[in-house]
């Protein structure tokens, strides 16, 4: 069982090598991606049912006993996530295929475009599962370098302004991270979690709150935290729709992801904390009424993504079984959707031939498709029973009005307030681009680039990749039952501690 | 963690530059702030090993002189990073002077067209 967890690492970095010696067949390349990510998504699953059913799945590295091997680690959150996160990456994969297929001909190739992706998919399991400080900066460095060629190909004067953002940020974040291993492990002598778990314990207040605060500002650059927010809404835009999109659904939740296990994992309970509780309410206001001032449709999406990142710090703040419940409901919920409003996006833009909201008129009739496949996403962002925002803005809620302290409440009502500028948001989307009369798709503008082509037919696996997608989303609504149950085994093993340790540190080596 | 004086105010040195040329607009700058604190950052990871002793092979020195390999594994790696990243950060804004013929970062184009909308509307609100 134990070995299953090396393979959503290594699966697809070695598909990733054989992907780039296949590069000029296009066929080769798409059968091999979707294959490998197929086989790590049932490995997901496989490790959730195990680690749900038991405890954690270890698999130390190379046979050495932590804390001085890498373990790599599936736990009920790591398991959950991956299995989401994987799920919508290969329905991304799917789109860009059916895309690339309907622009540029069924056989022609993207050399870099499925190693890369592979790559990235790699870098994203390692972080979920990685057991050791150190070995997270070596996945986030895995995961971004991957990035950073996704975003930066084929670069025009726009693309390469927005790309060069991304990389420095990324970078300086990068190196903030070391810093903090550097800080981490001249406190405390050692960079395995579950040994820092109970080292940490031990230093004295000051150090501890040192470290907390570097750990947030590391993985809130990341995870685009207000104030630290400012390079993703002039980055994501630019790049192609399918790599924007699994941006927006996966590398912003990686870093929340990173903020949850380290604050759990390492400094453990110490009630509602309020910096947090304050940082949740700028971040969830200041996305939202950023994304209102916005008439580009995909900055807008954007602003609402660093708005919603809110929420699950939200969560994350109040330090209970029922916040951290909402957290990753949460994470699980906005994967998806953020994920699915960038595809139909694109799709949209495709139609238009621009993604100025003053521009475009009347796509509801024109298609009436691509129309409800943006109204279901948008609906769930903004919150509306029965959809899966409704059920994890309600945990979310319900939490903030048990922990009942002044700051919670607060925080609380900015949560609706922020849930109905959402609505407010995508109901100027659908009012401006939606509805109206049909306006004639704008020229393209730049002929020679060849990533956003103006106007283009929308290809049956692009529209049925956007709806699986969208319809990922819906099933976390209709499976709100279960999850949440689930979810609440995962939050409890997160305040508890004692699970995760004991798998590590005592448990046989596999 | 126990650092000598001139390794505190080298790493000070070396921070205090990074983050100082990190502000300024010209990339050039901007991708020696990132090298500058690439090596501030491995020479802290050195730091935290503790004080320097013998090479950490069986054999050599007792095992209490040796100095802590673990954070020189960590440097190493690091260093491999940061130099591949640099090299793809050149890379990127030699494509960069290429397109716009000079090596400044820009402001944020859509915002600034935003602004302009916004005032433009007031102005018209106002007559």
């Amino acid at each position: 069982m134990s070995t299953l967890v090396a393979l959503p690492v290594l699966l697809p970095l070695l598909a990733a090598a054989l992907s780039l010696v296949a590069g000029p067949i296009a066929a080769v390349q798409r059968v091999l991606s979707v294959s490998v990510l197929t086989a790590i998504a049932a490995v997901a699953g496989a490790l959730l049912v195990a680690a749900d059913r038991g405890a954690p799945v270890v698999l130390r590295v190379g046979g050495y006993a932590p804390p001085m091997g890498i373990t790599l680690v599936a736990d009920r959150l790591a398991a959950l996530l991956l299995l989401v996160s994987i799920v919508v990456m290969l329905g991304v994969l799917v789109f860009a295929i059916g895309q690339r297929a309907s622009d540029h001909g069924p056989r022609s190739a993207s050399v870099a475009f499925h190693p890369m992706y592979l790559v990235l998919s790699a870098g994203v399991s390692l972080a979920y599962l990685t057991g050791d400080l150190f070995n997270l900066f070596v996945a986030f460095e895995v995961m971004l370098s991957a990035s950073y060629v996704l975003i930066s190909r084929r670069t025009n004067a726009p693309r390469v302004r927005a790309s060069m953002t991304y990389v420095i940020v990324s970078l300086t974040s990068s190196l903030l991270f070391l810093t903090m291993v550097a800080f981490v492990y001249a406190a405390t002598g050692t960079v395995n979690l579950a040994d820092l778990s109970g080292r940490i314990d031990a230093l004295p207040e000051g150090a501890k709150a040192g470290l907390a605060l570097l750990m947030v500002v590391v993985f809130g650059i990341k995870a685009a935290v207000v104030p630290l927010h400012f390079w993703l809404p002039d980055s994501y835009p630019t790049a192609p729709t399918p790599v924007t999109a699994v941006f927006a659904g996966l590398l912003t939740k990686v870093g929340v992801y990173a903020i949850i296990r380290t604050q759990t994992l390492l400094f453990g309970e110490h009630g509602d904390w309020a910096f947090l509780l304050a940082v949740a309410l700028l971040t969830m206001l200041v996305g939202a009424l950023g994304a209102i001032a916005q008439n580009d449709l995909n900055r807008m999406l954007s602003f609402l993504l660093v708005s919603h990142i809110g929420y699950m710090l939200f969560g994350l703040a109040l330090f209970t079984v029922a916040g951290l419940t909402g957290v990753i409901l949460y994470v699980v919920h906005h994967i998806a959707v953020q994920a699915a409003l960038f595809l139909v996006s694109g799709l949209v833009t495709r139609h238009t031939g621009t993604a100025s909201l003053r521009d475009m008129s009347g796509v509801a009739r024109t298609h009436p498709r691509v129309a409800a496949l943006f109204a279901l996403p948008a609906l769930s962002l903004a919150g509306l029973p029965p959809l899966s925002g409704f059920v994890a803005k309600v945990v979310l809620l319900r939490a903030g009005a048990e922990v009942a302290t002044p700051m919670a409440y607060v925080v609380t009502a900015a949560a609706v307030l922020t849930s109905f500028l959402t609505l407010y948001a995508m109901a100027r989307v659908w009012v401006s681009a939606f509805w109206g009369e049909p306006s004639p798709p704008v020229p393209d503008v730049d002929p020679t680039d060849e990533v956003t082509v103006g106007t283009g037919v929308t290809s049956k696996p692009m529209l049925a990749s956007a709806g699986g997608v969208v319809v990922a989303g819906l099933a976390v609504a209709a499976l709100a039952g279960p999850l949440s149950t689930l979810s609440e085994r995962a939050a409890t093993d997160l305040l508890d501690r004692g699970p995760y340790r004991a798998a590590v540190l005592e448990g046989s080596s596999g | 963690m126990t650092v000598d004086v001139t390794t505190a105010v080298l790493l000070g040195g070396l921070y205090g530059v990074g983050f100082y040329l990190l502000m300024q607009r010209s990339l050039m700058h901007i991708i020696l702030a990132l090298v500058i604190l690439g090596h501030g950052a491995n020479l802290l990871l050195q730091a935290a090993g503790g004080p320097p002793g013998g090479p950490a092979f069986v054999g050599i020195v007792p095992a209490a002189a040796m100095s802590d390999p673990l954070p020189q594994a960590l440097a190493l790696t690091a260093i491999v990073i940061t130099f591949g990243l640099t090299t793809f950060l050149l890379a990127l804004s030699y494509r960069s002077w290429v397109l716009l013929g000079h090596d400044e970062v820009q402001d944020d184009i859509e915002d600034h067209r935003l602004r302009r909308r916004e005032l433009g509307e007031a102005e018209e609100a106002g007559r």
